[in-house]
């Protein structure tokens, strides 16, 4: 990632595929509640992408805005990891990758809050006490579903299998990044464990930690979600809206 | 979002705008401050009881006696209600992924996120009336309870987004303030708080349009384009006409009801013909012109035949919405008897805690 640019990009990504997916959830959520509480994740996500992404436009300084970056580059320009870009799959899969997500927003975002940039430390101050509901949220529904019924369990416990090896992407370390990622893993874990404990869930025992969206190289469902976001700005160059 | 256009013997009041919501707020607090007997005096009659909260303009309340006819119309009329929230959120939530810029996309998805607490405070209002949530949406889910015929109409562009915005939520302000001033107090207190909601997305539908209308030539084509489909249906609404009504007279004795679908119509157009002209768009309706004599706009009337159809189950997304509910609550089921399950192992653990201590 590198510089604050490069870092303020690799974020905003983040909260904005995040958002993205959260939005397909509307109006199929499990219960009522439950749309109301989605739909605030997303956008709790989306105004961080905003500011992050605004940010970022300025510190490149070739005159792209929220909109320019975020409906006008390609999924090779993404700098968002994988973890947020898969599928929403079932509610399991989707509360397991929030709460990986957030387990580690709330430790990056409360780290950015005491960093010497000004303009990402208030981000991160306003983002980290959403991420803390994000992380109560979905921690709450990992632990509903994974001690819940067997067929809940079953669902908890084949999201964990699918889902963790991605979450290695996160920590992956950047020493030159205004907050080093590799720093906020023990913050990571010491939230993660006990909840999956408490959920009689297990993590699978694997070696394989697939990468490559910091770099740009994403999974092949990141183009078809950009193909959707995109589609009608793209179509009308130029136009406000 | 809610208009009258369930099905033909049903009909509801409206008409007006944020500040007679505001004025129904103060005469709801007013009517509470009033000194009145709070239950009816050993010996008297429940239904003279009833009678006189009504004539007094005062609330019937959840514990309060009231006929089972008043119960069974206020049910079916504020569950319908609930249901059009839920069902609305389809076809606005179908360009949550799509939304032009991030600005509109946090916008829309706050507007689907309202219309959900909508239908929660509507499902808990009508709570109060002896029925539980559930059994209202299984009568939603197997089609025994309607929800209003406008949300069976598809969202083709992102223009239709704003068309939303102006003309249904606009029509269903109309139709819905004077709900606020109903003689059922929990409704009123709900559709003051709806109301409020409503009358910001609708100026953010008329936005939506201005910024289109004043785009570029696509962007012009594409909110006319909306406004020549959403038009009639909008006026349907409002449900049929008066002579083809079998409205009851009582529903406005009892003060539920408290103007007719045509009055309610009339206002909606003669508020909407200005705001087109800001817009810049034209209405289609070649028949639209000022009545000097009646003070209000002549115009043609919505194709009722077609409103019986889509209430009939025959319009274009019928099918599509009812299946995606019913898909959405069956997926949504492993979901709940999981919390469910969570839940009593949780009370179980406490209880086998205080045993111990």
């Amino acid at each position: 990632m590198n510089g604050p640019f490069e870092f303020a990009l690799a974020l905003g990504d983040d909260a904005l595929v995040a958002a993205q997916r959260l939005g397909e959830w509307a109006t199929r959520a499990p219960e009522m509640e439950e749309d109301i509480a989605l739909a605030n994740i997303a956008l709790d996500q989306l105004g961080a992408a905003r500011l992050l992404l605004s940010y970022a436009g300025e510190l490149e300084g070739a005159g792209r805005d929220e909109d320019a970056l975020a409906f006008l580059r390609d999924d090779r320009e993404f700098r968002n990891c994988l973890l947020v870009e898969l599928p929403n799959g079932d509610f399991a899969m989707s509360m397991v990758k929030l709460l990986l997500l957030s387990a580690y927003q709330v430790p990056l975002y409360t780290a950015l809050a005491g960093c010497a940039d000004e303009r990402l430390a208030a981000i991160g101050a306003k983002a980290r006490k959403e991420s803390a509901y994000h992380l109560d949220h979905s921690a709450l529904w990992v632990k509903r579903l994974g001690d819940g019924t067997d067929e809940s369990h079953r669902r908890a416990q084949a999201a964990v299998d699918q889902l963790w090896p991605y979450h290695h992407e996160l920590f992956t370390a950047d020493p030159a990044a205004p907050v080093d990622p590799a720093t906020l893993r023990a913050d990571f874990d010491a939230v993660v464990s006990p909840v999956l404990a408490e959920a009689t869930l297990t993590r699978p025992a694997t070696g394989w930690t697939p990468g490559g969206g910091r770099d740009g190289v994403h999974t092949e469902h990141l183009s078809f979600l950009l193909a959707e976001m995109q589609v009608l700005h793209r179509a009308h160059p130029g136009a406000q809206w | 979002m809610y208009g009258n256009d369930f099905a033909p013997e049903e009909d509801a009041p409206g008409g007006g705008l944020l500040g007679q919501v505001e004025a129904a707020e103060v005469a709801l607090r007013e009517a509470a401050a009033r000194t009145r007997e709070a239950a009816p005096a050993p010996g008297e009659d429940p239904a003279a009881y009833f009678a006189d909260v009504i004539d007094a303009d005062q609330k019937i309340e959840p514990r309060d006696w009231m006929p089972d006819a008043y119960r069974r119309t206020l049910v079916r009329q504020i569950a319908q209600h609930a249901h059009s929230e839920i069902i609305g959120m389809q076809p606005e939530g179908n360009w949550i992924s799509r939304a032009p810029s991030l600005k509109r996309k946090a916008i829309l998805l706050a507007k689907v996120q309202d219309e959900a607490g909508h239908g929660l405070y509507l499902y808990a209002a009508a709570e109060t009336l002896g029925v539980s949530r559930d059994e209202l949406v299984e009568l939603l889910l197997d089609g025994r309870q309607k929800y209003s015929s406008i949300f069976n109409y598809p969202t083709l562009t992102w223009a239709d987004v704003g068309a939303i915005g102006w003309l249904v939520d606009g029509a269903a302000i109309v139709n819905q303030v004077p709900l606020c001033r109903c003689s059922y107090g929990p409704y009123a207190r709900a559709m003051i708080r709806v109301c409020k909601e409503e009358s910001f997305h609708q100026r953010q539908g008329f936005e939506i349009l201005h910024t289109l209308s004043h785009g570029t030539p696509a962007q012009r084509a594409m909110a006319q384009d909306a406004l020549d489909r959403w038009w009639y249906p909008s006026l349907a609404m409002f449900g049929p006409p008066d002579g083809d009504s079998t409205h009851s007279a009582q529903s406005m004795a009892w003060k539920i009801k408290r103007f007719s679908n045509d009055e309610l119509r009339q206002r909606f157009v003669d508020m909407c013909v200005q705001q087109a002209e800001i817009l810049g768009l034209t209405i289609p309706d070649p028949d639209l012109r000022w009545n000097d004599e009646r003070q209000a706009y002549d115009f043609t009337q919505p194709d009722y035949d077609e409103l019986m159809r889509v209430i009939k189950g025959e319009g274009p997304c019928n099918r599509q919405r009812m299946e995606h509910r019913r898909r959405a609550h069956a997926d949504g089921a492993w979901v709940r008897e999981a919390a469910t399950a969570y839940a009593a192992k949780q009370r179980a653990e406490s209880q086998r805690e205080k045993v111990a201590a």
